[in-house]
Protein backbone atom coordinates (compact mmCIF):
# COMPACT_ATOMS: atom_id res chain seq x y z
CA UNK A 1 0.00 0.00 0.00
CA UNK A 2 1.06 3.61 -1.48
CA UNK A 3 1.81 6.07 1.52
CA UNK A 4 0.52 9.61 0.93
CA UNK A 5 3.71 11.02 -0.02
CA UNK A 6 4.66 8.51 -2.37
CA UNK A 7 0.96 8.85 -3.72
CA UNK A 8 1.34 12.44 -3.70
CA UNK A 9 4.83 12.15 -5.84
CA UNK A 10 3.91 9.48 -8.43
CA UNK A 11 0.85 11.24 -9.38
CA UNK A 12 3.58 14.68 -9.78
CA UNK A 13 5.91 11.74 -11.59
CA UNK A 14 3.08 11.04 -14.14
CA UNK A 15 1.81 14.94 -14.20
CA UNK A 16 4.97 15.94 -15.13
CA UNK A 17 5.70 12.85 -17.35
CA UNK A 18 2.26 13.79 -19.54
CA UNK A 19 3.43 17.43 -19.73
CA UNK A 20 7.21 16.25 -21.02
CA UNK A 21 5.89 13.64 -23.58
CA UNK A 22 5.01 16.25 -26.14
CA UNK A 23 8.34 17.91 -25.34
CA UNK A 24 10.27 14.44 -26.06
CA UNK A 25 8.27 13.86 -28.97
CA UNK A 26 9.01 17.17 -31.11
CA UNK A 27 11.65 16.63 -33.87
CA UNK A 28 12.26 18.85 -36.62
CA UNK A 29 12.75 17.16 -40.30
CA UNK A 30 15.93 18.12 -41.93
CA UNK A 31 16.25 17.41 -45.49
CA UNK A 32 18.94 18.62 -48.18
CA UNK A 33 21.69 20.47 -45.93
CA UNK A 34 24.25 20.80 -47.94
CA UNK A 35 27.18 23.53 -47.11
CA UNK A 36 28.97 25.69 -49.28
CA UNK A 37 32.68 24.96 -49.83
CA UNK A 38 35.02 27.73 -49.32
CA UNK A 39 38.89 28.16 -50.67
CA UNK A 40 41.89 27.88 -47.77
CA UNK A 41 42.28 31.60 -46.05
CA UNK A 42 38.49 31.81 -46.79
CA UNK A 43 37.00 32.10 -43.21
CA UNK A 44 33.44 31.80 -43.20
CA UNK A 45 30.51 29.46 -45.16
CA UNK A 46 27.13 28.59 -44.63
CA UNK A 47 25.03 25.75 -44.26
CA UNK A 48 21.41 25.25 -46.47
CA UNK A 49 18.85 23.35 -45.96
CA UNK A 50 15.21 21.87 -45.86
CA UNK A 51 13.49 22.22 -42.51
CA UNK A 52 10.35 20.69 -41.09
CA UNK A 53 8.99 21.06 -37.44
CA UNK A 54 6.39 19.01 -36.15
CA UNK A 55 5.85 21.73 -33.67
CA UNK A 56 6.09 25.67 -33.76
CA UNK A 57 10.15 26.12 -32.51
CA UNK A 58 12.77 28.26 -33.35
CA UNK A 59 16.50 27.43 -34.75
CA UNK A 60 18.64 29.68 -32.59
CA UNK A 61 22.14 28.23 -33.15
CA UNK A 62 24.32 25.64 -33.72
CA UNK A 63 27.69 23.59 -33.72
CA UNK A 64 29.89 22.13 -35.69
CA UNK A 65 33.69 20.44 -35.62
CA UNK A 66 34.56 23.00 -38.52
CA UNK A 67 34.00 26.32 -37.29
CA UNK A 68 34.20 27.53 -33.64
CA UNK A 69 31.35 29.92 -34.04
CA UNK A 70 27.88 29.08 -35.54
CA UNK A 71 25.38 31.65 -36.42
CA UNK A 72 22.10 31.96 -37.56
CA UNK A 73 21.77 34.69 -40.45
CA UNK A 74 19.22 36.30 -43.18
CA UNK A 75 20.38 37.66 -46.12
CA UNK A 76 18.15 40.53 -47.55
CA UNK A 77 17.89 42.54 -50.67
CA UNK A 78 17.20 46.29 -50.10
CA UNK A 79 17.22 47.65 -53.31
CA UNK A 80 20.16 46.59 -54.72
CA UNK A 81 21.94 46.38 -51.82
CA UNK A 82 22.34 42.92 -50.07
CA UNK A 83 22.27 43.06 -46.45
CA UNK A 84 23.43 39.96 -44.16
CA UNK A 85 22.35 39.93 -40.08
CA UNK A 86 22.21 37.51 -37.35
CA UNK A 87 18.75 36.52 -36.73
CA UNK A 88 18.10 37.75 -32.85
CA UNK A 89 16.14 35.13 -30.83
CA UNK A 90 16.05 32.28 -34.20
CA UNK A 91 14.47 31.57 -37.03
CA UNK A 92 10.65 30.34 -36.28
CA UNK A 93 9.63 27.58 -37.62
CA UNK A 94 5.41 26.62 -37.83
CA UNK A 95 4.38 23.38 -37.46
CA UNK A 96 4.36 21.25 -40.20
CA UNK A 97 5.59 23.92 -42.66
CA UNK A 98 8.80 23.17 -44.81
CA UNK A 99 11.32 26.12 -43.89
CA UNK A 100 14.05 26.36 -46.59
CA UNK A 101 17.04 27.59 -45.89
CA UNK A 102 18.55 28.71 -49.59
CA UNK A 103 20.78 31.38 -51.27
CA UNK A 104 18.95 34.42 -50.97
CA UNK A 105 17.28 34.28 -47.83
CA UNK A 106 18.49 31.84 -44.50
CA UNK A 107 21.20 30.06 -43.57
CA UNK A 108 23.21 28.93 -41.00
CA UNK A 109 26.68 31.07 -40.91
CA UNK A 110 29.87 28.80 -39.96
CA UNK A 111 32.15 31.57 -38.90
CA UNK A 112 36.42 31.60 -38.59
CA UNK A 113 37.12 28.23 -39.92
CA UNK A 114 40.52 27.28 -39.21
CA UNK A 115 40.78 25.70 -42.57
CA UNK A 116 39.37 24.87 -45.87
CA UNK A 117 35.97 23.13 -46.19
CA UNK A 118 36.16 21.11 -49.10
CA UNK A 119 34.05 19.20 -51.68
CA UNK A 120 33.74 15.37 -50.74
CA UNK A 121 34.15 16.16 -47.15
CA UNK A 122 30.63 15.92 -45.04
CA UNK A 123 30.22 18.10 -42.32
CA UNK A 124 28.93 17.14 -38.94
CA UNK A 125 26.12 20.05 -37.93
CA UNK A 126 24.12 19.95 -34.49
CA UNK A 127 21.00 21.98 -34.93
CA UNK A 128 20.13 23.95 -31.88
CA UNK A 129 16.21 24.77 -31.11
CA UNK A 130 14.28 26.12 -28.68
CA UNK A 131 10.57 25.15 -28.25
CA UNK A 132 8.14 27.41 -27.14
CA UNK A 133 8.74 26.86 -22.96
CA UNK A 134 12.29 28.45 -23.72
CA UNK A 135 13.41 24.14 -23.67
CA UNK A 136 16.55 23.60 -25.97
CA UNK A 137 16.48 20.41 -27.98
CA UNK A 138 19.19 19.20 -30.99
CA UNK A 139 19.21 17.40 -34.63
CA UNK A 140 22.19 16.13 -35.43
CA UNK A 141 23.39 16.06 -39.59
CA UNK A 142 25.93 15.74 -41.99
CA UNK A 143 26.22 17.93 -44.71
CA UNK A 144 27.77 17.18 -47.84
CA UNK A 145 29.97 19.97 -48.79
CA UNK A 146 29.06 21.25 -52.65
CA UNK A 147 31.12 23.38 -54.86
CA UNK A 148 31.33 27.06 -54.46
CA UNK A 149 30.25 27.82 -58.34
CA UNK A 150 26.88 26.32 -58.27
CA UNK A 151 24.86 25.21 -61.03
CA UNK A 152 23.06 28.13 -62.49
CA UNK A 153 20.03 26.65 -63.87
CA UNK A 154 16.52 28.41 -63.85
CA UNK A 155 15.97 25.90 -60.63
CA UNK A 156 18.47 27.23 -58.63
CA UNK A 157 18.89 31.01 -59.86
CA UNK A 158 17.44 34.11 -58.64
CA UNK A 159 13.93 33.64 -57.48
CA UNK A 160 14.14 36.44 -55.06
CA UNK B 1 -5.76 58.20 -58.30
CA UNK B 2 -4.55 55.19 -60.58
CA UNK B 3 -0.26 55.04 -61.55
CA UNK B 4 0.96 53.97 -64.61
CA UNK B 5 3.05 50.56 -64.12
CA UNK B 6 6.24 52.47 -65.67
CA UNK B 7 5.74 55.43 -63.26
CA UNK B 8 5.13 52.91 -60.08
CA UNK B 9 8.25 51.03 -61.03
CA UNK B 10 10.10 54.68 -60.86
CA UNK B 11 8.62 55.41 -58.15
CA UNK B 12 10.15 52.16 -56.62
CA UNK B 13 13.26 52.68 -58.08
CA UNK B 14 13.54 56.01 -56.07
CA UNK B 15 14.74 53.82 -53.36
CA UNK B 16 17.67 52.98 -55.42
CA UNK B 17 20.88 55.07 -56.37
CA UNK B 18 20.12 58.11 -57.94
CA UNK B 19 21.71 56.28 -60.93
CA UNK B 20 19.03 54.36 -61.50
CA UNK B 21 16.30 56.46 -60.76
CA UNK B 22 18.01 58.39 -64.11
CA UNK B 23 17.75 55.56 -66.36
CA UNK B 24 14.50 54.27 -65.52
CA UNK B 25 13.02 57.53 -67.12
CA UNK B 26 14.70 56.14 -70.62
CA UNK B 27 13.94 52.15 -70.05
CA UNK B 28 10.37 52.85 -70.25
CA UNK B 29 11.79 54.43 -73.89
CA UNK B 30 13.98 52.04 -75.13
CA UNK B 31 13.17 48.60 -73.47
CA UNK B 32 15.94 46.98 -76.02
CA UNK B 33 18.32 45.89 -73.28
CA UNK B 34 17.13 43.59 -70.05
CA UNK B 35 19.29 45.20 -67.89
CA UNK B 36 19.41 49.16 -67.20
CA UNK B 37 21.20 51.59 -69.85
CA UNK B 38 23.53 53.52 -68.09
CA UNK B 39 23.35 56.83 -69.99
CA UNK B 40 25.36 58.86 -67.59
CA UNK B 41 28.63 59.39 -68.62
CA UNK B 42 29.74 61.19 -65.65
CA UNK B 43 30.68 57.65 -63.51
CA UNK B 44 32.58 54.37 -64.56
CA UNK B 45 34.93 56.64 -66.25
CA UNK B 46 38.09 55.16 -64.87
CA UNK B 47 39.38 52.04 -63.07
CA UNK B 48 42.53 51.40 -61.56
CA UNK B 49 43.69 48.84 -59.26
CA UNK B 50 45.99 46.40 -58.24
CA UNK B 51 45.07 42.76 -59.38
CA UNK B 52 46.11 39.92 -57.32
CA UNK B 53 49.30 39.41 -59.05
CA UNK B 54 49.83 42.99 -58.10
CA UNK B 55 50.14 44.55 -61.65
CA UNK B 56 48.37 47.79 -62.14
CA UNK B 57 45.15 47.30 -64.01
CA UNK B 58 42.90 49.71 -66.08
CA UNK B 59 39.56 49.51 -68.30
CA UNK B 60 42.55 49.90 -71.17
CA UNK B 61 43.84 46.37 -70.40
CA UNK B 62 40.53 44.84 -71.73
CA UNK B 63 39.99 46.84 -75.28
CA UNK B 64 38.12 44.45 -77.62
CA UNK B 65 35.92 42.66 -74.38
CA UNK B 66 32.93 43.10 -72.99
CA UNK B 67 33.68 43.95 -68.88
CA UNK B 68 31.95 42.55 -66.13
CA UNK B 69 32.56 44.56 -62.96
CA UNK B 70 31.17 42.85 -59.64
CA UNK B 71 32.32 44.57 -56.41
CA UNK B 72 31.91 41.86 -53.53
CA UNK B 73 33.47 40.11 -50.38
CA UNK B 74 34.96 36.73 -49.78
CA UNK B 75 32.81 36.24 -46.04
CA UNK B 76 29.56 36.44 -48.89
CA UNK B 77 28.11 33.17 -48.51
CA UNK B 78 24.96 34.23 -50.28
CA UNK B 79 25.24 36.78 -52.90
CA UNK B 80 28.48 36.64 -54.39
CA UNK B 81 28.98 33.12 -55.19
CA UNK B 82 25.07 33.64 -57.03
CA UNK B 83 26.33 36.44 -58.78
CA UNK B 84 29.78 34.41 -59.71
CA UNK B 85 28.05 31.50 -60.65
CA UNK B 86 25.29 33.43 -63.10
CA UNK B 87 28.90 35.55 -64.48
CA UNK B 88 30.12 31.76 -65.16
CA UNK B 89 26.75 31.12 -66.89
CA UNK B 90 26.75 34.03 -68.81
CA UNK B 91 30.03 32.95 -70.55
CA UNK B 92 29.48 29.74 -71.15
CA UNK B 93 26.10 30.53 -72.90
CA UNK B 94 28.15 32.87 -74.96
CA UNK B 95 30.19 29.71 -76.31
CA UNK B 96 32.78 31.21 -78.77
CA UNK B 97 32.25 34.79 -77.99
CA UNK B 98 32.82 34.09 -74.09
CA UNK B 99 36.36 34.66 -74.78
CA UNK B 100 35.69 38.32 -75.31
CA UNK B 101 33.73 38.08 -71.89
CA UNK B 102 35.36 39.08 -69.00
CA UNK B 103 34.59 39.07 -65.43
CA UNK B 104 36.20 41.65 -62.91
CA UNK B 105 35.70 41.06 -59.02
CA UNK B 106 36.36 44.20 -57.20
CA UNK B 107 36.80 43.31 -52.79
CA UNK B 108 35.17 46.11 -50.86
CA UNK B 109 36.51 43.91 -47.87
CA UNK B 110 40.30 44.22 -48.66
CA UNK B 111 41.53 44.11 -45.25
CA UNK B 112 40.66 40.44 -45.03
CA UNK B 113 40.30 39.54 -48.61
CA UNK B 114 44.28 39.01 -49.74
CA UNK B 115 45.26 38.61 -53.04
CA UNK B 116 46.34 34.98 -52.71
CA UNK B 117 42.56 34.54 -51.19
CA UNK B 118 40.80 36.68 -54.08
CA UNK B 119 42.75 34.32 -56.55
CA UNK B 120 42.15 31.08 -55.38
CA UNK B 121 38.63 32.28 -55.04
CA UNK B 122 38.00 33.68 -58.35
CA UNK B 123 39.64 30.36 -59.60
CA UNK B 124 37.09 28.11 -57.85
CA UNK B 125 34.77 30.12 -60.21
CA UNK B 126 36.51 30.65 -63.43
CA UNK B 127 40.58 31.16 -63.80
CA UNK B 128 40.18 34.07 -66.44
CA UNK B 129 38.09 36.25 -63.98
CA UNK B 130 40.47 38.92 -62.56
CA UNK B 131 40.53 40.42 -59.22
CA UNK B 132 41.19 43.65 -58.12
CA UNK B 133 42.82 43.96 -54.45
CA UNK B 134 43.16 47.86 -53.83
CA UNK B 135 44.04 49.84 -50.81
CA UNK B 136 40.73 50.40 -47.81
CA UNK B 137 41.07 54.13 -49.80
CA UNK B 138 41.63 52.78 -53.68
CA UNK B 139 38.48 50.69 -53.38
CA UNK B 140 36.40 53.90 -51.92
CA UNK B 141 37.64 55.37 -54.40
CA UNK B 142 36.46 53.11 -57.11
CA UNK B 143 33.05 52.41 -55.43
CA UNK B 144 32.55 56.40 -55.45
CA UNK B 145 33.65 56.41 -58.99
CA UNK B 146 30.61 53.60 -59.97
CA UNK B 147 28.28 55.05 -56.84
CA UNK B 148 28.76 51.87 -54.98
CA UNK B 149 27.73 51.29 -51.78
CA UNK B 150 29.74 49.27 -49.47
CA UNK B 151 29.89 49.47 -45.47
CA UNK B 152 31.11 47.16 -42.76
CA UNK B 153 28.67 46.48 -40.02
CA UNK B 154 29.58 44.10 -37.03
CA UNK B 155 27.99 40.72 -36.44
CA UNK B 156 27.88 38.61 -33.48
CA UNK B 157 31.44 37.40 -33.40
CA UNK B 158 33.05 39.77 -36.38
CA UNK B 159 31.95 41.72 -39.18
CA UNK B 160 30.24 41.26 -42.44
CA UNK B 161 29.99 43.82 -45.72
CA UNK B 162 26.78 45.25 -46.99
CA UNK B 163 27.73 46.12 -50.74
CA UNK B 164 25.37 47.13 -54.35
CA UNK B 165 25.09 43.87 -55.61
CA UNK B 166 24.66 45.53 -59.29
CA UNK B 167 27.14 43.74 -61.85
CA UNK B 168 28.38 46.99 -64.29
CA UNK B 169 28.82 45.96 -67.60
CA UNK B 170 31.20 47.57 -70.41
CA UNK B 171 31.30 47.66 -74.02
CA UNK B 172 34.49 46.33 -75.87
CA UNK B 173 35.63 50.08 -76.55
CA UNK B 174 35.26 50.59 -72.85
CA UNK B 175 32.36 52.75 -72.16
CA UNK B 176 30.56 51.52 -69.50
CA UNK B 177 26.53 50.48 -70.54
CA UNK B 178 24.73 48.64 -68.39
CA UNK B 179 24.05 48.32 -65.09
CA UNK B 180 22.85 44.56 -64.23
CA UNK B 181 20.54 43.77 -61.63
CA UNK B 182 21.58 40.94 -59.22
CA UNK B 183 17.89 39.39 -60.31
CA UNK B 184 18.68 39.28 -64.08
CA UNK B 185 18.72 35.44 -65.35
CA UNK B 186 21.95 34.34 -66.78
CA UNK B 187 20.32 34.12 -70.24
CA UNK B 188 18.84 37.69 -69.92
CA UNK B 189 22.28 39.24 -69.25
CA UNK B 190 24.16 36.58 -71.71
CA UNK B 191 21.59 38.27 -74.57
CA UNK B 192 23.02 41.89 -73.20
CA UNK B 193 26.43 40.78 -73.50
CA UNK B 194 25.89 39.35 -77.04
CA UNK B 195 24.31 43.11 -78.22
CA UNK B 196 27.34 44.82 -76.37
CA UNK B 197 29.36 42.81 -78.46
CA UNK B 198 27.57 43.70 -81.39
CA UNK B 199 28.00 46.97 -80.98
CU1 LIG C 1 25.78 34.92 -43.05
Amino acid sequence: MLTTKTRRSLGLALMFGAFTLPAWAQTVKVEDPWVQATVAGQKATAAFMKLTADAPVKLTGGKTPVAPVVEIHEMVMEGEVMKMRAIDGGLPLEAGKTMELKPGGYHVMLIDLPKAVEVGQRVPLTLIFTDTEGKEFTVEVEAPVRPLKRDHGKKSGHEM
Amino acid sequence: MTIRPGLRRCFLLALLPLMLLAACEQATTTASFHATEIRDASFGRELQLPDTEGRLRTLADFRGEVVAVYFGFLQCPDVCPTALSRAVAVKQLLGEDGKRFRVVFITVDPERDTPEVVRAYLDAFDPSFVGLVGSPEEVARTAKEFRVYYRKVPTGSSYTMDHTATTFVYNADGKLRLAVPHALSAEDFAADVRRLLAE
